[in-house]
């Protein structure tokens, strides 16, 4: 039994079946396996295999063993996809004001259970005066009978309604790409498209857009400047002027001072970073001869093809100075007494490691990247999030609860799951249904070697062989014993 | 016409034919390709042998002795001369064949791994994890099962197999025939399957090679008898056709001892017409095709896509007892009433039971027969249905005599009544809300009628909309139709908790025009507008009395619609927006308060009785329920009605005549702005154009140009909008919320506008120009498609060649946001459908898992909640405080509309003071 815990518990861990089986046969268990040295653990298995179990137990893998080059390549890899260092501080538990607790008391004296939107709602409505034990509990029970005539009925089709409910108004939204409010020069994809976008859990939403706020005290719009400065993808061909040299083979740079200095570059800065270039190729600085000129760098081609020299061309263009990867801009906007960066691209996991950033309200319009930052229960508000925030700038109100249901059913696997037969559809456990939504024959014919039973439990199937559906009315039975039958007429 | 219990199927068990199953099923072996001899029968063993059912009336079936309906038709099969691989199956046999031994047959795995994997999968099934996730297993183990070189149970070395799509394997490049692929198949023993993912009890792995076809009833695949009396037959039976021929020919060339090359070339096409049989899609082979050209619908295309028999003929079921003609309006209807033409109430009908509490009623009716007479409808009967399942169609002949025969227990179809209750749709069935149940009117004429108030939710007008109707066959269905679906049942709507259901047009300008400031009516005019109203049982004493007489105001009036406890306060849609609101003194009479359910002041407006958007509406609907909140509206709409009709009410196009001064000013305004682009273009082309950061030259050119004629617009429009006041009925429909909107206005009176195609000003056409009208690389206001006049006064051709453009985009925008947002309520019903909240509340799926534990945070059902929220508050306190004291508390922010609330929850409030961003400074 210990082995078969053991193998679940590496299998959580992300390990493959086969690895955490043959450990756990080799007689480790996981607080074993953190201890033992590598050396043994790789007896049992491959090195890479070994490497893989000790990252993902949170030891370090030993690497004297391999090629330096490769542990710095790895050391490199590893620091890339570092979660923030600082840890998010996240509420456990939800903090209650004074006067909600004393409210909250008060419910617990009636036996009432009131929503916290209504208490909180409460709260603020009668803030600054005074209201008596009795009154208040008069409210209290007023407010009660209401919410409780208000609550859903059970057996309610609650997933058709909330379908139909987001489904319905995306006929009247427009399709086109707008403008961010407040920020012109950002295009963002509102309307239908970015619905779909959401309901499609892709990969990469087609505009990425990032709302950076920073830490709360005094920040000088300089300071903000700097950050941002920090934050935009910078290659050298934003700060200077290429040339291919031709005849000489090589690729001269002059950067461009008034550049240099809006995007805050010192040259010296740009000589460090230039040496550095990948490749290996031979960055030469030389000043300039007249003071106009000033500093200007050569890299020359190693191979003398024109072809060569215009791969070379395009890597100095592209070369990144500084910046955060995937980010192309950003603009600074004053919002209330702070200021927010709004960029074009999106890194989160990048953004929140800056110190200066306030990462509780740094936001990112891709939900797969906050799904990997900082897991499914962001992911699901950031669904919720941003399909309401979408709905709402068309002028459509749609009830949050309907959101919130297809967020949840997006994400109730653990991992964000898309609204189709790639996703939630293909997966559900009737035949009928997937057979009866796409890709029919396949469905059928998979069911056929799998020796598969359809329970008809859902919607689809029922209605397929023809009896009602286990929804609403159709999900109770009634059982009426007749009273015998008295004498009547004709028969 | 048993009711009541029946039988439910509990669950459809899913397996493979075995050749076996496939010749013990079969009711006959067919072997010949012909189908009828020449008096027009079936031949035996032909594709049409009577063993297989029968489709011509009078025929017996050779198998069960039924008659067309009784028989369903039986099976045949033809013996395959060769094995013969199924296409649909294809890649689990190459799967199959790459994870187990070429000689021993054993699955490429040491006995450890395969353990693992079935303890995985156990895993797997006892979690409840469903076939698709055991499915993701199976995978992985027969991957890494192919990986294997050498077997580990007889050590053979294994050949690396191939698959040369569509249908033929090879192994090192050597060919594998269909029978040697089969004996391999045959090889696998029962135990190794389970990790493969086949149940061995149900599927044996041989049988994805096929050794007997199985032969579709001909009630599948019916021939039809074309009028010049030749026979059509179906595109499977054609098919069957050309797999018998070439089976044939196969087994003589064979049995022959034909030369290996012939006999692999008839093998070959064989499978070639097999596969085509199960899919004429395959990749990679032709399809099949019928002599005029057109490929033939084989199995697979039966079944797939929207017309194939899933979507079309078991998701969604062709029905009895409907109708469907052209909608029109009545607004003396009631909201939950449809006005069904006689000639439809004559043909739908709805079954009666005898009984004793019925019988001579009954009867009478029945002797009335189809069509009583008076001048008045009067329903008669269609059918009598005896106990053993006779119908008898009543005519007027018969009536009598067959009213005789009625005992307890027939079942009679009587035709619809005024009340009866019927279902009513307008597709396309977006929301629930688009099918709800209607009592009948039966009136003269061919139209369904409806009352305005309805067409929100349906979605519907008048300009040739056609809408179905269905009679309820049950009485369970017609209670349920009746408690649940009533039109007065769904004023609320899910999607939003506000109402869906409410005035339009007409009766917002005519609620409008009568409570609007101090509106009056002589004694005439009020009875005139209360006559209509049922409920009302005393007519209110008159307000004004003076020496000309006495008079009711129209605040009055509107009021005897209201509930007599109605309290409430809130801002018309007239509201200028005010900073400081003056509440009961505003001079726009723009805030409504409603005390003791009489209108104190304000107008009743689109925000008081509208449909979406009526303030009043919602509240009682919420706090009196559907039946008052029902009445209300009847009510509401027909004093609107009669009101408009006594004040009349009319627009035209001079409601948009402006003074000639002013319309100098706006031809000055658009001169002036047209010269602003001039100079921004002067300054574009010079450089000296400021640049906006992150836009190139020619962005910020465009941004300005487009800032600079919007202004433009917005300024002739409030120049044409300062005379249009409120005694022009356009404004009045604007304003109210009745139609249009100011910015409609102003595009008639003052201007039309920059023209757009994709948010940017008109560029394409010629090079570089828009029209021939205009020189080349002119970025000026005209050649960019900025219309200056408006519709009253015309447009210039090239003003009207720019507009159709902006016009063509929309359209094209609208048919393609229909068929995408189509397509994603489907995906999105079909992800969802099967939710539903348990008796715990929860929400879970058929799985049982737990999708919410609470729906929506709250267990608040939307359709319940106030706009959102999950209780009133303010009620709840102006109730529990008192007036006075609720008026100390904070007010609120008034919430204007629907959703807006959020807006400020979220903290969206972005200041309007843009900073320059980093790269414009310095």
């Amino acid at each position: 039994m210990a082995k078969k815990d053991t193998v679940n518990a590496l299998k959580k861990r992300d390990l493959g079946a086969k690895v955490s089986s043959i450990l756990a046969d080799a007689g480790f268990t996981v607080t074993s396996l953190k201890k033992t040295s590598f050396e043994d653990v790789v007896k049992h298995i491959s090195k890479e295999d070994a490497a893989q179990v000790f990252k993902k137990l949170g030891r370090e893998v030993p690497s004297a063993k391999k090629p330096a080059k490769k542990k710095a390549k790895e050391k490199a890899e590893t620091a890339k996809k570092k979660v923030p260092k600082k840890k998010v501080k996240i509420p456990v538990k939800i903090k209650l004001s004074p006067k909600e607790k004393e409210i909250d008391g008060l419910q617990t004296e009636m036996g009432l259970n009131l929503p916290l939107s209504v208490v909180r709602n409460l709260v603020r409505r009668i803030e600054g005066h005074k209201i008596t034990n009795k009154t208040m509990k008069e409210i209290l029970s007023k407010l009660n009978e209401r919410y409780e005539l208000h609550l859903i009925d059970p057996n309610e089709s609650a997933g058709i309604v909330s379908a139909q409910s987001i489904g319905e108004p995306g006929t009247q939204m427009t399709m086109r790409t707008f403008h961010y409010a407040g920020v012109a020069e950002i295009n963002v994809t509102l309307g239908l498209p970015r619905l779909i976008e959401i309901v499609d859990a892709r990969r990469v939403p087609s505009t990425p857009l990032m709302e950076i706020h920073m830490k709360r005290g005094n920040v000088t719009l300089d300071d903000v400047k700097q950050i941002a400065s920090e934050i935009e993808q910078t290659s050298l061909e934003d700060l200077s002027d290429i040339e291919t040299d031709i005849t000489g083979m090589r690729v001269v740079v002059h950067p461009d001072p008034d550049k240099m200095k809006e995007k805050r570059v010192s040259i010296t800065n740009l000589q460090d970073v230039m040496i550095k270039m990948k490749g290996g190729q031979k960055v030469e600085a030389t000043k300039g001869k007249t003071k106009e000129e000033g500093m200007f760098f050569t890299i020359k081609s190693e191979k003398s093809s024109y072809k060569h020299l215009q791969k070379l061309v395009e890597t100095v263009k592209d070369f990144k100075i500084k910046g955060i990867d995937g980010i192309h801009r950003a603009i600074i906007r004053r919002k209330g007494p702070s200021f927010v960066i709004y960029t074009e691209g999106s890194n989160l996991s990048a953004v929140l490691e800056m110190d200066e950033i306030d990462p509780t309200r740094t936001k990112t319009n891709s939900i797969q990247e906050i799904y990997e930052v900082l897991g499914i229960e962001a992911a699901r508000n950031s669904i919720t999030h941003e399909a309401n925030e979408t709905l709402r700038e068309q002028g459509l109100t749609v009830d949050i609860r309907h959101i919130m249901l297809v967020a949840d059913i997006m994400t109730n696997d653990g991992d964000v799951k898309a609204i189709g037969r790639h996703g939630i559809s293909g997966r559900k456990s009737s035949v009928l249904a997937r057979a009866a939504f796409e890709i029919t024959s396949t469905h059928l014919l998979q069911a056929g070697i799998m020796g598969e039973e359809d329970k008809l439990d859902g919607v689809a199937e029922n209605v397929i062989v023809g009896q009602p559906i286990t929804l609403g009315t159709g999900a109770v039975n009634l059982v009426y014993q007749p009273p015998r039958k008295k004498k009547g007429r004709g028969k | 016409m048993d009711r009541g219990m029946t039988k439910r199927v509990e669950s459809i068990k899913f397996a493979l034919l075995s050749p076996d199953e496939v010749r013990r099923m079969s009711g006959s072996k067919i072997i010949t390709a012909d189908t009828y001899d020449d008096d027009g029968f079936p031949i035996d063993m032909g594709l049409m042998d009577s063993h297989l059912g029968v489709i011509e009336p009078g025929l017996r079936c050779k198998t069960c002795g039924g008659r067309v309906d009784d028989c369903p038709g039986h099976f045949g099969h033809i013996d395959l001369a060769m094995p013969v691989v199924h296409v649909g199956y294809i890649k689990d046999i190459k799967k199959l064949l790459q994870a187990t031994c070429k000689s021993c047959g054993r699955l490429l795995l040491t006995r450890k791994q395969i353990e693992e994997y079935t303890e995985e999968r156990e895993t797997i099934e006892e979690m409840g994890g469903g076939y698709i996730k055991i499915q993701m297993v199976t995978k992985e183990t027969a991957k890494d099962a192919s990986k294997r070189q050498i077997c580990p149970h007889c050590a053979t070395e294994q050949s690396k197999i191939t698959l040369d799509k569509p249908t033929t394997f090879r192994e090192d490049g050597h060919k594998l025939t269909p029978k040697e692929v089969r004996e391999r198949l045959e090889r696998i023993p029962d135990e190794d399957l389970p990790p493969l993912g086949i149940a061995p009890a149900v599927a044996r792995p041989e049988w994805m090679v096929l050794t007997a076809l199985l032969v579709p009833p001909v009630t599948v695949r019916p021939s039809i008898t074309l009028e010049s009396g030749d026979r059509s037959e179906d595109d499977l039976t054609h098919k069957l056709v050309d797999v018998l021929r070439i089976n044939q020919r196969l087994r003589e060339n064979r049995d022959a001892g034909a030369p290996q090359l012939i006999v692999e070339d008839l093998w070959e096409l064989l499978q070639y017409h097999i596969t085509t049989y199960f899919d004429n899609q395959t990749s990679g082979i032709p399809p099949a095709r019928h002599r005029s050209g057109r490929p033939l619908k084989t199995l697979v295309q039966r079944l797939k896509g929207k017309e194939g028999r899933f979507r079309s003929n078991l998701s969604g079921k062709r029905v009895n007892f409907s109708a469907r003609t052209v909608i029109s309006p009545d607004p003396l209807l009631s909201m939950n009433e449809v006005g069904v033409p006689v000639e439809a109430a004559r043909e739908l009908t709805v079954p009666v039971r005898v009984q004793d509490y019925n019988f001579d009623t009954v009867k009478e009716w029945v002797a009335k027969g189809p069509l009583p007479e008076g001048d008045a409808y009067v329903h008669g009967v269609n059918y009598v249905i005896r106990e053993d399942g006779r119908r008898i169609r009543i005519t007027e002949k018969n009536a009598e005599t067959v009213a005789e025969t009625i005992e307890n227990g027939y079942i009679i179809e009587r035709q619809l009544k005024d009340g009866d209750i019927v279902l009513f749709n307008r597709q396309p069935s977006l929301h629930r809300m688009s099918m709800m149940a209607h009592e009948v009117r039966v009136m003269p004429n061919k139209t369904f009628r409806l009352n305005l108030s309805v067409c929100p939710p349906y979605n519907a007008d008048f300009d040739g909309d056609e809408m179905n109707l269905h009679a309820l066959q049950s009485e369970e269905a017609r209670a349920e139709a009746r408690i649940l679906m009533k039109v007065q049942e769904h004023i609320l709507s899910p999607r939003f908790g506000g109402p869906v259901i409410g005035a339009i047009h007409d009766h917002i300008s005519g609620a409008f025009l009568m409570t609007y400031m101090d509106s009056k009516f002589t004694r005439d005019e009020t009875l005139h507008i209360l006559a209509p109203l049922v409920n009302l049982d005393k007519i209110p004493k008159p307000k004004i009395k003076d020496k000309k007489g006495e008079y009711w105001t129209g605040k009055q009036l509107f009021s005897t619609a209201l509930p007599k406890d109605l309290n409430m306060n809130f801002k018309a849609s007239i509201c200028q927006k005010c900073d400081e609101c003056k509440l009961e003194n505003c001079e726009n009479d723009g805030y409504v308060k409603i005390r003791k359910g009489e209108i104190l002041t304000g107008t009743i407006d689109e925000k008081g009785i509208g449909a979406f958007k009526g303030k009043i509406l919602d509240k009682i609907a919420r706090d009196y329920g559907p039946d008052r909140a029902r009445e209300f509206l009847d009510d509401a709409t027909k004093l609107a009605i009669g009101a408009i009709g006594i004040i009349g009410f009319t627009t035209g196009i001079d409601d948009e005549d402006i003074p000639k001064e002013e319309k100098k000013q706006i031809a000055e305004v658009l001169r002036k702005a047209a010269k602003k682009v001039e100079d921004l273009v002067e300054a574009y082309k010079e450089g000296m154009l400021d640049q906006i950061p992150g836009r190139s030259l020619e962005e910020t050119l465009e941004v300005e140009a487009l800032q600079e004629l919007g202004k433009a617009r917005n300024t002739a429009g409030e120049i044409a909008g300062k005379h249009l006041g409120l005694e022009n009925s356009a404004v009045i429909m604007a304003k109210s919320g009745a139609r249009g909107s100011m910015l409609n206005l102003s595009q008639m009176a003052g201007c039309i506008g920059q023209q757009a195609v994709r948010g940017e000003r008109l560029s394409r056409g010629y090079w570089n120009r828009t029209l021939p009208h205009f020189e080349a690389g002119d970025l000026g206001a005209d050649a960019k498609g900025f219309v200056k006049s408006c519709y009253k006064s015309g447009l210039l051709p090239t003003e009207y060649f720019f507009h159709s453009m902006g016009g063509r985009e929309g359209l094209v925008d609208t048919a393609v946001r229909t068929s995408r947002s189509g397509y994603m309520q489907r995906r999105l019903v079909n992800a969802l459908e099967d939710l539903k909240v348990k008796e715990d509340r929860t929400v879970r799926n058929t799985a049982d898992t737990i999708i919410q534990f609470k729906f929506g945070e709250d267990n608040v059902d939307p359709s319940r909640s106030v706009q959102g929220d999950p209780v009133d508050m303010d009620d709840v306190l102006l109730e529990v405080l008192g007036e006075a004291d609720y008026n100390l508390l904070e007010v609120e922010k008034e919430i204007t509309g629907y959703g807006e609330k959020e807006k400020d929850m979220m903290g969206m409030e972005v200041d309007d003071e843009a900073l320059p961003s980093t790269e414009e400074d310095e």
